[in-house]
């Protein structure tokens, strides 16, 4: 099944901005981190189609997953 | 000693005051709130001699603690009515802490239509008539002060926004480059320039250092909150690297980012003026993406965005300024919101203030939608000179609400609403409708929380625990901001257990006393039920604490959500 993974900040470098990946039904989003090789422990912030998510999620067909490291302002 | 320096502008005298006992304890916020509190009447008019400017440098400021310089200013405020406390980067906080200065007190409205000039020297205060700069903007006042009483002056000014006494009017501070900081919100530029004051200049040549009552001590405690500044991923690398825009995509993408006048939660055109690709044009430019406003700061948030042909275009370029004139005005030109801020700076006018009035503008049909244009010419030839219409545009938000006739007008106390939108990011709009200056983000930052996974989590959608939230981190907050810390410690000081008593051991260090935690709090919240009270006396109630109907009743995109706290449950805020 098709995803489209989003990366911001850091994450970015040396990786891409948004792209359309194949999964296998099953994946989950800490599956897809493992890929990117991200490490776990820098993820600040996921968020599946807009909504704030756990690593242990599932993912669906035509998901929207947003990946960002540990960021703040204000 | 420390002392309070009193100036009188009805007869332009001034005086040197011991520090009550009452006031020993305080600093920043806490003494600026305390200060107006206890000397101004609220129901006053915020412009008229009854009102007091208050300058206040924070509890550890001029200590070499790092991210201590912050400047509180506060008054009654004439865009809200409420007390106000606004507090910023720059040099002068730790001029005045070095000189002993707890606090500036400017009180009284000379008669007649004179400027006046402040200087604060070891040896007194000097008034004197203003001539040469009124009229002038900000940085050509900094230049000019610094060439009549060279580099090392502190300068606090107003520029043609706070001379017109506009609600909207910023006090610029100078910063470290000889640019500008800014205590932004509340129009305290109009009652600076109600007491005739177009420049404060700080010379603190011969002032000693901060006194330490136990050097050892502060000097362990201010490695280990230095460490934890440092070990934090958004203090230590997420902050410097993006700036305060990272949070363009992270709103963006949670569906929290206020679009064409709070219309939308979500901008096309994100990519374009978001903190990455910002980052990346100030790197190809030449600019600096790394950046201080005050000496001792380690966080370094701030950066310099050069033009296209590399040269200086604006420094301090915030996430709320570039949310404002992009996402809520629809403009996608980083240049030419960097080019508005600049200006901004320059007018002396609240970027925040400016940004969310110009989403009412368009909505008004004042100018286009997007039309960056037209808005730099109406900063230029509208606000800066004074016309009737900049003067309505230069009232902020509310003003130009009430003078189009329009509904969608996103204030809480006529202040305008930041950057998040409280319909999907819920803690926030707690925040917005109870503190007490007004829509404020910064008075409880719930999106830490909300958004950011610091602190915690709190689902942002639904409304459990956002009340609490709210409470916890204005009660923190305030205390903070009585410290002369930046409020970006809050990020390590959330999550890294060291660092809160690190930064208690500091002010203990300090000063040879011993506060507690619990004493901490019962501080932050001592402060915001002083300034509830003034509110209250000024003739404020509970049915002030409200966001705009209009959050009620449409929908927000993506997530078709509505502000849906009844009044009840947001009273729940005081009960502490």
């Amino acid at each position: 099944m098709q995803i489209t993974v989003k990366l911001f900040a850091s994450f970015r470098a040396g990786r891409f901005i948004t792209a359309i990946r194949e999964v296998e039904a099953g994946t989950t989003i800490a599956d897809v981190i493992g890929q990117l090789r991200i490490p776990l422990q820098e993820i600040g912030t996921i968020m599946l189609n807009n909504r704030h998510a756990d690593p242990e999620r599932p993912l669906q067909e035509g998901d929207r997953l947003a990946l960002f490291p540990l960021v703040g302002g204000g | 000693m420390d002392k309070i320096i009193r100036i009188n502008m009805t007869d332009l005298t001034s005086k040197v005051e011991a520090v009550p006992a009452a006031w020993a304890g305080l600093g920043g916020r806490g003494l600026t709130s305390t200060i107006v509190a206890a000397e101004v009447p609220p129901t006053c008019h915020a412009l008229g001699p009854y009102n007091k400017l208050v300058f206040a440098p924070g509890l550890l400021t001029g200590t070499p603690a790092a991210n201590s310089g912050r400047l509180s200013a506060g008054a009654k405020s004439p865009l809200t009515g409420t007390i106000k406390e606004s507090n910023a980067g720059g040099t002068a906080a730790q001029m005045l802490a070095r000189m002993g200065i707890k606090a500036l007190i400017i009180e009284g409205n000379p008669a007649g239509d004179a400027w006046y000039h402040v200087h604060l020297t070891t040896a007194g205060v000097t008034i004197t008539e203003e001539t040469e700069l009124v009229g002038k903007g900000n940085f050509a006042v900094i230049d000019a002060l610094e060439a009549r009483l060279g580099k090392k002056t502190g300068v606090l000014t107003i520029g043609p926004a706070g001379e017109m006494k506009m609600t909207a009017a910023n006090i610029s501070v100078k910063d470290p480059d000889s640019k500008i900081r800014s205590h932004g919100r509340g129009g305290l530029g109009a009652v600076m320039g109600s007491k005739r004051i177009k420049c404060i200049t700080i010379d603190d040549a011969g002032a000693p250092k901060v006194e330490i009552a136990d050097p050892e001590k502060f000097k362990t405690a201010a490695r280990a909150f230095a460490k934890a500044l440092l070990d934090h991923p958004v203090s230590g690398e997420g902050l410097p690297t993006y700036g305060t825009n990272v949070l363009v995509n992270i709103l963006n993408e949670a569906g929290g980012l206020p679009t064409k006048n709070f219309t939308i939660g979500q901008f096309e055109g994100h990519e374009k003026i978001c903190g990455e690709t910002m980052h990346d044009t100030i790197a190809k430019r030449g600019g600096k993406t790394k950046h201080g406003c005050h000496a001792g700061c380690i966080i370094q948030c701030s950066q310099v965005y050069n033009d296209k042909e590399g040269k200086y275009l604006t420094s301090g370029f915030e996430y709320e300024t570039i949310w404002g004139l992009g996402a809520d005005c629809c403009i996608d030109n980083l240049d030419d919101i960097a080019t508005a801020d600049n200006l901004m700076d320059d007018i002396g006018i609240d970027s925040i203030e400016t940004a969310v009035m110009f989403g009412v503008a368009m909505e008004a049909g004042i100018l286009q939608w997007g039309d960056s244009t037209e808005m730099l010419r109406l900063l230029r030839e509208e606000i800066a000179k004074g016309t009737p219409l900049g003067r309505i545009l230069g009232g902020g938000t509310g003003s130009v609400g009430k003078a189009y006739g329009v509904t969608r007008v996103p204030v809480v106390k006529n202040q305008g609403i930041p950057a998040y939108d409280p319909r999907s990011v819920k803690g926030i709009g707690i925040t917005y409708a109870t503190s007490t200056m007004g829509a404020d983000h910064t008075a409880g930052y719930t999106i830490a929380t909300n958004i950011l996974n610091v602190g915690g989590y709190v689902d942002p959608l639904k409304k459990d625990g956002q009340v609490e939230l709210s409470r916890n981190l204005q009660i923190a907050t305030a205390a903070v901001d009585s410290t002369g810390m930046c409020i970006f410690i809050a990020f390590p000081a959330l999550d890294i257990p060291e660092c809160l008593p690190a930064l208690i051991d500091m002010i203990n260090a300090r000063f040879g006393i011993n506060l507690t935690g619990d004493d901490v709090t019962n501080l932050g919240k001592h402060i915001l039920k002083v300034e509830r009270q003034f509110n209250l006396d000024a003739g404020f109630t509970n049915k002030d604490d409200r966001l705009p109907e209009f959050f009620n009743t449409e929908p927000v995109a993506p997530h078709n959500v509505v502000w849906d706290f009844t009044g009840e449950e947001i009273d729940e805020f005081w009960n502490f």
